[in-house]
């Protein structure tokens, strides 16, 4: 029998009983939905965390003091004199710039508005390490550095919290912890999710900062150097530069230093493979429903192969082979369940973009995306499904013996 | 071509229900010629139905020799049987056994789609008509036209008469030429003015393209219409009458 004869005569047996294939149907479709939009939506997850991290900057390493892996006695700390010995380029060639930042919470008024919110002390190079650009008004530059003035660049919801709007804001005071300072700016959003809002912050000059605001002991000290290396290629040799250079600047022995680089790489990988672990889990748990489904049509088909017990000893006796009887139910059973992956990929499309809305509603932007690889596995393991599970009650059904089948009442 | 078409020696069938062994068939030889109409009787049980599916290559005897069609069949394997069936055998049925779900042509041509299958052995693959292609088509719906149901080609079987569905039946047992028609008990489930009818049909058969035929049945008046008579009784043929 051709092949489109089968799958004519399976669909006709198949719409013969409506309402029963359906609800088979039905068992994958669920199984199906599950699996994809599980998937896709740990992808879009994972696609969201990456791009916040990736909108920090680019090929960054963060340098703090201490060391978590040795237990360092008395680290010193990072200060301005150790960025000043990065910044040159025969001891760190590989390092594109360095950024000292230092951070404090603390309140921020403006129009009798009150919020409290993380304040910075920033180098005019901050802004291109960390990828930042503005909207209105410029960054924090060299001279306002030098001369410590009382400036600063707002983020957008700070600007939204503070005077309901991200424009017309440049010129505006803000009073940081008590002191005036001017706001020259307004922050491009960074939309981030997840890690805590990039875009609910105060920048300030370093030195403004240093000497008015979050004052250290000692004064030049500073809580995090970022350094960001000339590529992506370099990433690893600037850290080995770095790394020698603070080891002089701290006379510290080796094997014994006293701070810590982390590479904004392994950062990602560490995430990445989280959420992976994540999608890989729920995807799992989903399987079980799909699997469920297939048990489904294994059900229904050893009903369906019993019912027609006398159809078969029929088909037997008018010369059907063993083969010809298998192919007709295995034919039957894969067109349930392939039916049923197809449908579930639509059925997930939808739940996917739903929650795409949900969560961006909700201000976690998460783009669920189906990538053809999920398509590829859903239309593969639905088709394994109606095949794995239609085998038992197909070859159950070619085994019939034709006299047998042909006196089944 | 020999001239018999069967030739069964010896047959015999033992049915193992647990510890007891029922003999159904207990050593029966039988001929037929081509172009003859045989029929059997019996009392039930006495293992006419038995005879004929072992007769039909649906079932293999116990012992014994069986040539059909000048094939020794005795030691074949289930899907070379069922090659057999579907090119030399037609059977009619007591109950018709029609597809519901399908039209009456569609029933009709149900052999033809396992006479040409994708995967066949190449022994048998001599002498193979076609699929169910258009010429199918038209040879079903001769068919249904030679049985007197050329009006009601696209009819289901529940919206055809017992008398209609059976002569659906004898159609579809027609479609490959087959050397033998093998009918148990065909007018068993209608009435006797369309069992007379189907009786009619089967020996214009015979009379008008010297099909082959035998028939199991209880009735005395259908059996003086057949050129013999075997009475078989205990799984034993009692007595031949011509
Ligand atoms: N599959 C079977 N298993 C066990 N016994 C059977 C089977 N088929 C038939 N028999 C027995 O074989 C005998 C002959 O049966 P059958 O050929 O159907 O008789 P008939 O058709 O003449 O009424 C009966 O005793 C019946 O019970
Ligand atoms: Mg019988």
């Amino acid at each position: 029998m051709s092949l489109s004869q089968q799958f004519i005569e399976a669909m006709k047996s198949l719409t013969s009983n409506k309402l029963r294939s359906s609800l088979t149907i039905l068992g994958i479709v669920i199984g199906v939905a599950a699996v994809i939009s599980m998937l896709a939506i740990g992808r879009g997850a994972q696609n969201s965390i990456t791009n916040s991290i990736n909108g920090i900057g680019t090929n960054l390493l963060y340098i703090s003091s201490g060391n978590p892996t040795q237990n360092v006695r008395n680290p010193k700390p990072l200060t301005t004199a150790d960025v000043a010995a990065l910044q040159d380029p025969a001891a760190a060639p590989d390092v594109a710039a360095v950024a000292p930042v230092i951070q404090a919470r603390t309140t921020v008024v403006a129009d009798g508005k009150t919020t409290s919110t993380s304040v910075s002390g920033v180098t005019p190079d901050y802004a291109q390490i960390s990828n930042e650009s503005t909207t209105e008004g410029d960054f924090i530059n060299q001279s306002q550095t030098t001369s410590r003035a009382a400036v600063a660049v707002i983020g957008p919801t700070t600007a939204t919290t503070l005077f309901g709007g991200t424009s017309g804001i440049v010129g505006k005071q803000i009073r940081i912890g008590g002191t005036p300072f001017t706001v020259i700016g307004v922050l491009t959003s960074k939309g981030g999710s997840g890690f805590g809002s990039q875009d609910d912050r105060v920048l300030i000059p370093l030195t403004t900062a240093q000497t008015r605001l979050i004052k250290r002991n000692p004064s030049n000290r500073v809580d995090q150097i970022l350094a960001q290396a000339t590529s992506s290629e370099t990433v690893t040799a600037a850290q080995d530069e770095i790394s020698a250079v603070l080891r002089v600047t701290h006379k510290t022995k080796p094997g014994l230093d006293d701070f810590n680089i982390l590479a904004q790489a392994a950062i990602l990988d560490a995430v990445s493979s989280i959420t992976g672990i994540m999608t890989v889990f729920l995807g799992g748990i989903a399987g079980i429903s799909l699997l469920v489904g297939g048990i489904g049509i294994m059900n229904i088909m050893l009903v369906s192969v019993t019912e027609r017990t006398r159809e078969i000893g029929l088909r037997k006796a008018l010369g059907a082979r063993k083969i010809d009887i298998l192919i007709q139910f295995l034919t039957e059973s894969i067109m349930l369940s392939l039916l049923g992956g197809f449908i579930g990929i639509l059925v997930a499309w939808g739940i996917s973009s739903i929650i795409g809305q949900i969560a961006a509603a909700s201000g976690t932007p998460i783009t669920p995306s189906i990538g053809l690889d999920a398509i590829l596995l859903a239309t593969l393991f639905s088709s394994a499904i109606g095949l794995l599970f239609g085998l038992y009650p197909s070859n159950r059904a070619a085994s019939l013996q034709p006299v047998e089948a042909l006196r089944y009442e | 071509m020999s001239e018999q078409v069967i030739s069964a020696e010896n047959l015999a069938k033992t049915y193992r229900m647990g510890e007891v062994e029922v003999h159904a068939l207990n050593g029966v030889t039988i001929h037929v010629d081509r172009g003859e109409v045989v029929a059997i009787m019996g009392p039930s049980g006495s293992g006419k139905s038995t005879l004929m599916n072992i007769l039909g290559c649906l079932d293999l005897p116990s012992s014994g020799d069986y040539v059909l069609d000048g094939e020794n069949v005795s030691h074949l394997s289930e899907d070379q049987l069922a090659q057999i069936r579907n090119r030399k055998v037609g059977f009619v049925f007591q109950t018709f056994n029609l597809l519901q779900r399908t039209s009456a042509l569609a029933n009709v041509e149900l052999p033809l789609r396992y006479a040409a299958p994708l995967y066949s052995e190449p022994s048998l693959e001599a002498e193979r008509s076609g699929g169910v292609n258009g010429k199918g088509k038209e040879r079903a719906r001769q068919a249904l036209i030679s049985v007197g149901l050329g009006d009601r080609i696209n009819h289901r079987p529940n919206e055809l008469s017992g008398g209609q569905q059976q002569r659906v039946a004898i159609a579809r047992a027609l479609i490959n030429d087959p050397a033998i028609l093998m009918a148990d008990e065909p007018t068993g489930n209608l009435d006797s003015k369309s069992g007379k009818e189907i009786m009619d049909l089967l020996l214009s058969l015979n009379r008008e393209r010297g099909m082959t035929i035998i028939i199991v049945t209880h009735d005395p008046t259908i059996a003086a219409q057949t050129q013999r008579t075997i009475h078989l009784r205990d799984g034993v043929i009692e007595e031949e009458v011509k």
